[in-house]
């Protein structure tokens, strides 16, 4: 109760102090040489108020406080203390909270680390921040407020959904959120600097922290999230082409693409306007991408129940921030000075700006198969999916030139290179070449593409690999991310092309056989678990020689009642063993699915190589 | 005549444009290829002709029609007007009982069977796809 009101009553007062902060902001932005100190401290206390008002949300539901309308419907007294506190955002009103928790943080972080730059750009962007925070204080009050207060107070909550009650779920929203946030202090820095024309390359390197930080959250995010659905939602898969997958791919891809423009802009004070458009593209795919996960427009296969009503708000005010952008950028953006900013063919610039565009071609791709159906269901009232095959054919052909071009683009000088001394390019390109040929023939798979594939990730892992040692740490944190890439689709590209699958329907005690392997289960047994009923089964899995003992389980959850499975996971360095068993309509037979995945650990390590690039180079001194 | 700046630039703005018109022909394509149509029992009842073409039929689960053996599961999708047999030999998703909803993506044999490739997993109990609220709200 009393958290709930302390909760409410701090959102109030936060959405309160905004006005004093744009009121000084205004005053601030003609008179004084320097920054008002006032405007630093009311955004502290504004970041103060929202912190309260988040924990007397997070306390409300260790409490278990059922007077409130959002812990009701998320909450149970059984469920685990744990989870009574990831329960905060893992729902819509918490989610939003968490949302503007972040947006309030960022922007205090922002004005004490941006000292020494320039008075007005530093004003200006708390102007745009306190923009959208408004608009998310708005929007939380009166359409999603988490502290509603009911009446009579009911005795028990609804529960949370127990697929949600998982660790790596439990953290993947406040990750992902911190990589989409911090999106929109690069969506208000970049409209500062436009309307300013501070775009610079003072500016970039300032902003390039942002960007870094950004994307190296939304890449954790993505991975955890993608980890769960592997083995929580018991499909054996890492990534489904769904669309709020894609939601969260698409910011992915402007930012990484936003990363290589800031770091041109760095060192060569060119291509402002991408900057500029990748900024606002990178916000308005990360607030659509809550916007859309959370309004049940799409139609995936992890859509929860809610309200479409709450997603109206978010797309009308994205429509005129949107505008709002682009009247700034068509303003006030002078192109670069006729400064003769001119680079030859043959250049790292040219082989960073060519694969933009492929990322932006990925981006489109994506974009239209996850609005499509939306679309033509809006006008034709005809219900479609898109599925894999979609993206498959269009996407994995064009990365055989987007790897090359990585692969070469590191190995390019700025401005003008040359070919001299590049012999081992053409060298490893033929080596690469002719060893995934050989891996190819081997497993008779009568590829073209996948020869060719194979052939060019390899090619980046070898030239990435070279660099490690040649290139004596210069750009360590680069080398890193795209060996890290290269793995990544390596390991994908294997993963599919070996992954084995059994799908079959056992009682107890029955048996399974094909040539290769034999499933045998052996038993089931019933275990009572605090907020649940646990049934485990026994099996024995010979695969030629070997045997394995998998133990999957089956969870009856009292509140809500739902089932869920367990897959049970060997992992190993050269592949994953992956078994789950379903009911049928509570008949004696099991639904049983075993699967072998190779190079499944190397997927998660690739990808946190490839951040942990990012990382280095957010640490590293400035001018090393 | 032009200068070869002018050229250059022109032959670049036609190279641009052809990729564009290229790649916009290849995604359009693609995507009618592999477009999966919904469709409710009620509407693979009057196909004029079967095509072969992956499509997703929805609706609810008839009760006692779930038959399960070594090989497979067997059932019955209704929206209360019609009805389709579905063969699956595939993994089954936790909330698939009888009286609930249920997307099942696959092949047509004829207007009365229907062999799936996949069945849909939904997450939440209050949750119905799109689709088979909207084909049991229209009955």
């Amino acid at each position: 109760m009393i958290y709930s009101s302390i909760g409410y009553y701090a959102l109030i007062f936060g959405m309160i102090i905004s006005f004093p902060i744009i009121f000084f902001s205004i005053k601030n932005l003609r008179n004084a040489k320097i920054l008002d100190n006032k405007i630093i401290n009311f955004s502290f206390i504004q970041l103060l108020l929202v912190i309260i008002s988040f924990l007397g949300l997070i306390l409300s539901f260790v409490y278990s406080d059922f007077s409130n309308e959002t812990v009701f419907n998320n909450s149970h007294t059984t469920k685990p203390l744990f989870y009574k506190i990831s329960g905060t955002w893992g729902n819509h009103e918490g989610s939003l909270l968490l949302w503007l928790l972040v947006l309030t943080l960022f922007i205090f972080i922002f004005l004490i680390r941006s000292n020494g730059l320039l008075k007005n750009y530093r004003i200006l962007t708390v102007m745009f921040q306190q923009i959208i925070i408004l608009g998310f204080f708005v929007f939380l009050i009166k359409s999603s407020n988490p502290f509603n207060y009911i009446f009579p107070v009911p005795d028990e909550g609804l529960g949370l959904n127990p697929i949600l009650q998982d660790p790596a779920l439990a953290i993947h929203p406040p990750i992902l959120y911190l990589g989409y946030v911090g999106s929109s202090i690069i969506f208000s820095s970049v409209l500062a600097a436009t309307s300013l024309n501070y775009i610079s390359k003072t500016w970039a390197t300032h902003i390039k922290r942002w960007v870094l930080a950004s994307w190296i959250f939304l890449t954790l995010g993505i991975l955890l999230g993608s980890i769960w659905a592997y083995y929580e939602l018991g499909w054996g898969g890492f990534w489904f082409w769904d669309p709020v997958e894609n939601v969260s791919l698409m910011p992915w891809l402007a930012l990484t693409t936003l990363l290589h423009c800031v770091l041109v802009l760095e060192k060569r004070s060119t291509l402002s306007s991408w900057i500029i458009i990748l900024s606002i593209a990178t916000f308005t795919l990360s607030m659509s991408g809550t916007f859309l996960v959370r309004s049940g427009i799409l139609n995936s296969v992890h859509t929860f129940a809610n309200d479409p009503e709450r997603g109206l708000f978010i797309l009308i005010f994205l429509l005129i921030l949107i505008l709002i952008s682009f009247i700034i950028f068509l303003i006030f953006h002078k192109n670069e000075k006729k400064k003769l900013i001119s680079f030859s063919f043959l250049s790292k610039e040219t082989s960073i700006l060519i694969n933009n565009w492929f990322m932006m071609y990925f981006l489109s791709v994506i974009l239209i198969g996850t609005i499509y159906p939306i679309f033509l269901d809006v006008i034709s009232s005809e219900k479609i999916s898109v599925g894999p095959p979609f993206y498959h054919k269009l996407i994995v052909p064009f990365l055989i030139p987007f790897l090359i071009f990585m692969a070469l683009g590191s190995q390019l000088r700025w401005i003008r290179s040359n070919l001299d001394g590049k012999l081992y390019l053409i060298i490893f390109f033929i080596l690469s070449l002719s060893m995934s040929a050989l891996i190819v023939k081997y497993l008779s798979i009568d590829y073209l593409i996948n020869t060719i594939l194979i052939g060019s990730a390899f090619y980046l892992f070898f030239v990435t690999i070279r660099d490690f040692f040649q290139e004596k740490f210069a750009n360590i944190s680069q080398t890193i991310s795209h060996f890290g890439f290269s793995l990544l689709i390596l390991s994908i590209l294997f993963n599919n092309i070996f992954s084995k699958e059994i799908i079959t329907n056992l009682k107890v005690g029955e048996k399974f056989k094909n040539e290769k392997f034999q499933i045998v289960f052996d038993d089931l047994k019933k275990f009572e678990k605090k907020n649940y009923v646990s049934f485990k089964g026994y099996f024995l899995i010979k695969e030629n020689e070997f045997e394995d003992k998998l133990e999957p389980e089956l969870r009856v959850y009292n509140q809500p009642n739902i089932t869920t499975s367990e897959a049970d996971i060997k992992t190993s360095f050269l592949n994953d063993k992956f078994i789950t068993m379903n009911t049928v309509q509570n008949e004696e037979h099991f639904n049983i699915r075993y699967q072998v995945k190779p190079f499944m650990l190397w997927i998660w390590i690739s990808v946190i190589l490839i951040s942990f690039g990012g990382t280095i180079s957010l640490l590293k001194k400035k001018g090393t | 005549m032009y200068g070869r700046k002018v050229k250059l630039r022109f032959f670049f703005v036609t190279l641009i444009l052809l990729i564009l018109i290229l790649t916009t022909f290849l995604v359009l394509k693609s995507l009618e290829e592999n477009v999966v149509y919904f469709k409710s029992p009620s509407d693979v009842k009057v196909l004029e002709e079967l095509e072969n073409k992956k499509i997703r039929i929805g609706g609810m689960v008839k009760e006692k029609s779930i038959k399960i053996s070594n090989l497979g599961v067997n059932f019955i999708i209704t929206d209360f007007k019609n009805e389709i047999n579905v063969t699956y030999s595939g993994a089954v998703p936790n909330l698939f009982t009888e009286g609930k909803g249920v997307v099942a993506e696959g092949y047509l044999k004829d207007e009365n069977f229907f062999e799936a490739s996949k069945i849909l997993a939904k997450h939440d109990e209050n949750y119905m796809p799109p689709e088979v609220k909207e084909a049991l709200d229209n009955k």
